[in-house]
């Protein structure tokens, strides 16, 4: 079995790496490019980029950005946030992207997740859950559906998810660990890889996630600086989770 | 020095030409024949689906240059979707005849999670690298193995890799300039 994966995921709007501070207040925290280079050096075995300003008439700044990442980053990263149609999604990998991540749309016309399977394999493929008392949300998590969460999570896959990004609302953002319930419910239903995200206050809580699923999407804990990476990787294999071994390039 | 990267329509050759830029090589995207014959070396990526993939490679010239290829043990390597395409046939889609460079079928995973995800070690090679697959290799031409899986194959020129070097970090670049050096 490969190795649990800790995933840094950085929110983008603009073309910059920006960070809530409430939810209007948006603050600018630097250069996609040199933090995606940053997180890479501290050991991040892949990365997420989510587009939280995301609109049709914006693509074009998307695709750039995910250019200039791929030019310079040699681990896999994932694009969410914006990715409407299959056109999109190709821009998006043919652009340098190794997974496209679908969420809002994919609920409206889950037949989006079949298009992008078939077309680039079912490992390009993420489907994003935001979940909250095991309902499926949307728009950010602001909507709520009618779909359950399991359930959508089984019929992601059976479409073609290679695997489910699942965020608990009630969790992200607290950093008093992840919803370990919830993930292991649909990593029990699902036959494909699942990345817990949401509530990551410490090593201990990243290895709780990573001992019940596949690997683990961190945000606010390692934002305040990339170097903290590092430290929360060597913590997190002191508690006993394996993770890539860091090697420097020779020469 | 010049490497030619095959295009067969879907997959994400602008990693792989980035990875080349930090060894100093230069990536060619073609799918011309004879670019691809002439080639000092040239890689087949990975990603897609292997039907189409063929169909590509049939269309366009590619797969006839590549078997010329390997006649002449010129340098391939295979990474992915492209060392999978190299064998005689495919589960995928319904069942793929492939380009027959090297012996050996592609089979679906049948154990663990689908797609098998992430970084896993690789003995021969000393390291963990990226992996991304739903199917794998069988082959008489197995070099090197990941969790029972078939990591590597080589014979006659042909290089093939299950996972991705060009997204596998620093223990990737240093694959991909030990792969190319003889070239």
């Amino acid at each position: 079995m490969p190795l649990a994966r800790l995933i840094p995921c950085l929110d983008v709007a603009n073309g910059r790496v920006v960070k809530g501070v409430s939810f209007s207040t948006l603050r600018d925290v630097g250069d996609p490019v040199e933090l995606a280079q940053l997180y890479s050096d501290g050991g991040a075995d892949e990365l997420v980029f989510l587009d939280i300003a995301a609109t049709p008439e914006r693509a074009a700044t998307t695709v750039g950005l995910v250019a200039r990442v791929a030019d310079v980053l040699t681990i896999p990263f994932t694009v969410g946030g914006g990715v409407r149609t299959l056109a999109d999604a190709s821009r998006v990998i043919e652009s340098g992207a190794d997974r496209v991540s679908l969420n809002s749309r994919a609920v409206a016309d889950p037949s989006l997740i079949d298009a992008v399977a078939r077309r680039y394999g079912t490992q390009a493929v993420v489907v994003a859950i935001d979940a909250l008392d095991g309902v499926v949300y949307t728009h950010g998590g602001r909507e709520a559906t009618g779909a359950s969460v399991v359930p959508w999570a089984v019929e992601a896959t059976e479409r073609g998810a290679g695997e489910i990004l699942l965020t608990s609302i009630r969790h992200d953002g607290h950093r008093r660990g992840y919803d370990l319930e919830l993930i292991g419910a649909v990593r029990d239903a699902v036959s494909t890889p699942v990345i817990a995200s949401g509530g990551a206050g410490s090593a201990h809580d990243v290895a709780e996630a990573l001992r019940v699923c596949d690997a683990a999407l961190v945000a606010s804990i390692v934002h305040d600086s990339p170097g903290e990476l590092e430290r929360l990787r060597e913590e997190i294999e002191k508690l006993g989770v394996a993770l890539r071994p860091r090697r420097r390039r020779d020469g | 020095m010049k490497v030619v990267i095959v295009d067969y329509g879907a997959g994400n050759t602008r990693s792989v030409v980035a990875a080349l830029a930090h060894l100093g090589h230069e990536g060619v995207v073609t799918s011309n024949p004879d670019a691809i014959v002439d080639a000092p070396a040239v890689v087949l990526p990975g990603v897609g689906s292997a039907r189409s993939a063929m169909v590509h490679l049939k269309t366009t010239g590619a797969a006839g240059a590549l078997r010329e290829r390997t006649a002449n043990r010129s340098l391939t390597l295979g990474i992915c979707l492209g060392m999978q395409l190299a064998t005689d046939h495919s589960e995928e889609d319904g069942g793929v005849a492939g380009l027959a460079l090297i012996s050996g079928d592609v089979v679906r995973l049948t154990r663990g999670r689908v797609p098998r995800l992430g970084w896993a070690f690789v003995e021969a090679l000393g390291d963990a690298f990226y992996f991304a697959h739903s199917y794998v290799v069988r082959s008489p031409h197995a070099v090197a193995w990941s969790d029972d899986v078939v990591a590597a194959v080589s014979v006659d020129g042909f290089v093939g890799v299950q996972f991705h070097p060009e997204k596998s970090g620093p223990a990737g670049l240093d694959f991909l300039a030990r792969c190319l050096s003889p070239a």
